[in-house]
């Protein structure tokens, strides 16, 4: 069956896109687009960084880090816009949440 | 982080306009995002509403695995980003699998509109497999006794519960699509529970657009202005009840509107579709209207080409084709003047304002003809197929 529909992110979550979403390079546009049933979205720059990292194995604490070191920005705030931004695509149905292994 | 929707039935292309924002909305017509592909005509159910053309293109004359594929490939090339396969039944065809498997090889994102009475859990496994992205089924009510009578085809609802379940248990987006009229209306919140019940994503709830076989089926299938009202206030309460749950898109019907509907996103602006024999088209009613000569993918032009250049898709694009009332009015870059098919159907020419509008001459004429056929007892179906419709038999017709 499919993940769970409601997912809360925190910086405990490993989000991934799920298998029904893509995201991807439109070279036609050279712009970056998520594909998604019956929608496509057009993410900014951070958005496409941010999602870049979402391969369900990194935590949201972890891009956290890695974004806050990489344009030496306070910690809370990259935290506070990252989880904002990851809720409202999780809300939208375009995230999931990693599965908990079972092995 | 800018949200744009690319929905082929309310709006098919805001996600264009988002793209392309840079030009006015009456000048963009770049490639669309999302192509339509009608792969055949050829469909198992005889919805009375259905959209395709009544003259029917004959299986005969369809594109073949290789010309399709052909198609899909040039689609991916010139920026199309997704492919929905609609016809006609799709699954009808037997090269499906082949197609979405092209799709997939080729980058483009792959839907599936299916009446589902054709499909078996293997079929729905091999195009799951394939890389198939999204279903649609459409429902025809929400029990076997209304559904369908509608579809007529039996047991037609009992099969699309069965493969509802199946795609989510291959972890599928399910999209239920529920046409609307005075037959089934009734039905709503009971099919608002059964789209919860199934998992599914996202429920259209569209009212039937009348056109082609919808229109010869208009006094049977018209809702009362009261039926509309009670409507629209069950799909807002479900909308806020079921945020996060399932999301609702609304597809008023135009005969009951204020303003017509800005039909494909304007005429040749955000979207295109392939009729089975291969025409590039408008919309996939445009071939109702007679006197326009559609190109064929198997013609020596690209498809870009027709898209940008040939003389249909430029007769009414943008704004000055318009005559009044829709020359000066301030809603022509919001609506383009509605539906052409519908002004065609209703006026004799493609080129009038559409009736759904107030501002419309023949609009009081149209909307007048219509409350008096919703309020008839006139329940009686033409079925759709290839014969030119068949009529219902019996003597009680639902209501």
């Amino acid at each position: 069956m499919a993940g769970p529909r409601h997912i809360s992110v925190s910086e405990a979550s490993r989000p991934v896109l799920p298998r029904h979403t893509k995201l991807r390079f439109d070279e036609t546009r050279q712009v970056w687009v998520i594909l998604a049933p019956e929608r496509v979205l057009a993410p900014d720059e951070i958005a496409v960084e941010v999602l870049k990292l979402c391969d369900g194995v990194r935590s949201v604490g972890a891009m956290v880090d890695q974004l806050a070191v990489k344009y030496a920005a306070p910690r809370e705030a990259i935290a506070t816009d990252v989880i904002a931004m990851l809720q409202d695509l999780a809300d939208k149905g375009f995230l999931t949440e990693a599965r908990e292994k079972t092995s | 982080m800018s949200e744009i929707l690319a929905n082929s039935k309310t709006d098919p292309g805001d996600g264009l306009a988002a793209l392309e924002a840079r030009r006015s909305p009456a000048e963009t017509f770049g490639i669309p995002l999302a192509v339509l592909a009608e792969l055949t005509h050829r469909c198992p159910l005889q919805c009375p509403y259905c959209s395709n053309p009544v003259e029917l293109d004959r299986a005969g004359s369809e594109l073949t695995t290789e010309e399709w594929k052909k198609v899909l490939t040039e689609l991916a090339q010139i920026g199309v980003l997704q492919i929905h396969f609609s016809g006609g039944e799709p699954t009808a065809r037997k090269d499906l699998v082949e197609l979405v498997q092209h799709s997939s090889d080729v980058g483009l994102y792959s839907n599936l509109i299916t009446s589902a009475v054709l499909l078996t859990r293997e079929k729905l496994g091999a195009l799951a497999d394939a890389g198939l992205c999204h279903v649609q089924i459409s429902f025809q009510g929400n029990e076997p006794v209304v559904a369908d009578r509608v579809a007529g085809f039996k047991d037609a609802h009992e099969k699309k519960i069965k493969v509802a379940k199946w795609t989510r248990e291959v972890d599928l987006p399910l999209t239920v699509n529920a046409v609307m009229h005075r037959q089934n209306l009734h039905q709503l919140p009971d099919i608002i529970q059964m789209a919860v019940d199934l998992d599914a994503d996202r429920l259209e709830v569209a009212n039937v657009q009348y056109y082609g076989w919808a229109l010869k089926n208009r006094a049977a299938l018209m809702p009362t202005l009261k039926q509309i009202e009670e409507t629209s206030r069950i799909v807002e309460e479900a909308q806020a009840r079921l945020k996060g749950i399932l999301a609702i898109d609304y597809v008023v019907p135009d005969y009951y509107a204020l303003r017509p509907k800005k039909c494909m996103g304007g005429w040749g602006r955000q979207f295109f579709n392939i009729s089975p024999a291969g025409k590039i088209l408008p919309c996939h009613a445009a071939e109702s209207i007679t006197g326009l000569q559609f190109e064929s993918v198997r013609s020596n032009h690209s498809i870009a080409w027709i898209w940008q250049n040939s003389e249909a898709f430029n007769r009414y694009r943008g704004t000055a084709w318009m005559p009044e009332p829709c020359k000066s009015c301030e809603f022509k870059e919001i609506d383009f003047g509605g539906c052409r098919c519908q002004a065609f159907a209703l006026t004799g020419d493609a080129g009038n304002t559409d009736p759904a509008c107030t501002l419309s001459p023949k609009h009081q004429e149209i909307f007048a003809q219509a409350e008096r056929e919703a309020a008839s007892d006139n329940n009686r179906f033409l079925y759709r197929n290839f014969a030119g419709g068949t009529l219902e038999t019996g003597g009680e017709h639902g209501a």
